[in-house]
């Protein structure tokens, strides 16, 4: 039997088969997901904010550039090798639109491109993403196969 | 309706918002007081708007880590409708209303004098009847706020998104994610009595503005 793992906002956790990775209600937070396609373990982090550098509060999960390196130290630990792991993301959207262009209300692009910078920085390559819009996401990351099962509430579901 | 209000609550050890370390029961009753008023004000402005009766319940107030927010309102897949505000001025902070989408069709159809059906989704007259409603119910909140404080609230359009709870909320908490890791909630449940209405209010002072409304009650230590 194979068990979700639920992750909350400012959180992550690794995951070996069967088991899957589940993230519920992604707004303008980035959901990221690394895989070793050979071990197969899994691993997936919900982001918050684009930098550590905005705040310190001591929860690295929170902020892209501190997530990522602690995802991958997990995932290494329990013998994913760093050089193959592959990632998909999702989420990043934009909920409220206003007629002033406030600064937090583009968190979620935001956040989507300090994923995305710091998924370069430690060369993992991008096989996928499902960011913008203006609507919510739920995922689920299958450790077998790598497939990111992704859910919205008006525009229906699909794998990426 | 409950009415909540989010303060970043840091951890012992931060230097980063020193005030939150230990809000003291003297701070956290002056709180509650305004939360009481001010949330009277917000059923009694409800009531006025679906010509009918609304109860409320003295505030609760909870320290809460952001992963447990989302239950709150019925967990982070609950389909919701939330009225957005931004409010400038000395104290600017955000305000979030939000009702579990039953609630709000309730609310919507009322207004409207139309049903929606189980199925149906809010039309664009309902979405802006419910804005309204925001509108109506955090001026209300907004104004006993002014009272208490002496100081001036300029509140936004309310903006309406429809979708999951956690969604709605990832937006409205990133503000206090840069200072800490829990939220402060106050909680007041508004009790409609024919019909079943529930809605949840969430008051996000941004960094700074706690003290600030602090000084101006005498609560600071």
């Amino acid at each position: 039997m194979s068990k979700i793992i639920k992750i909350g906002m400012a959180d992550l956790n690794v995951a070996a088969p069967p088991d899957k990775l589940q993230t519920c209600g992604l707004g303008s937070c980035v959901g990221v997901c690394l895989w070793d396609p050979i071990t197969k373990i899994g691993g997936m982090a919900h982001i918050m904010l684009p930098s550590s550098t905005q705040g310190k509060t001591g929860n690295d999960a929170k902020f892209a550039d501190t997530a990522i390196p602690m995802l991958i130290e997990q995932m290494t630990k329990i013998g994913a090798e760093k050089s193959r792991l592959v990632a998909k993301i999702a989420g990043g959207a934009q909920m409220f639109s206003f007629y002033s262009a406030n600064d937090i209300m583009k968190i979620g692009e935001r956040n989507a491109e300090a994923v995305k910078n710091a998924l370069q920085q430690f060369k993992i390559k991008l096989l996928a993403e499902d960011t913008g819009g203006n609507y919510g996401r739920t995922i689920e990351f299958c450790t077998r196969d790598g497939q990111l099962y992704v859910r919205t509430i008006n525009l229906g579901e699909k794998y990426i | 309706m409950t009415f909540n209000i989010l303060i970043p609550k840091a951890k012992k050890g931060d230097t980063f918002m020193p005030l939150y370390d230990n809000i003291s029961e003297f701070q956290m009753d002056a709180f509650r007081e305004i939360g009481t008023i001010g949330a009277g004000n917000g059923a009694t402005a409800l009531s006025q708007l679906m010509g009918r009766k609304i109860g409320m319940t003295v505030p609760a107030i909870k320290v809460l880590p952001f992963a447990d927010v989302p239950d709150v309102v019925g967990g982070a897949e609950k389909l919701v409708a939330g009225i957005f505000t931004t409010v400038e001025g000395l104290a600017p902070c955000n305000l979030l209303l939000m009702f579990p989408v039953e609630s709000a069709k309730i609310l919507a159809g009322n207004l409207m004098e139309k049903h929606y059906g189980e199925t149906e989704e809010i039309d664009d007259v309902g979405k802006s009847a419910l804005a309204e409603v925001g509108n109506i119910v955090t001026g209300a909140y907004l104004n006993s706020l002014a009272s208490f404080t002496g100081l001036s609230f300029i509140p936004s359009v309310p903006a309406l998104a429809t979708d999951m709870a956690g969604a709605i909320l990832n937006t409205v908490l990133v503000q206090i994610g840069m200072a800490g890791d829990k939220a402060l909630l106050m909680e007041t449940v508004f009790t409609e009595i024919e019909e079943k209405v529930t809605g949840h209010f969430f008051l996000l002072p941004q960094t700074g503005s706690l003290e600030k409304i602090m000084e101006a009650i005498g609560v600071k230590e």
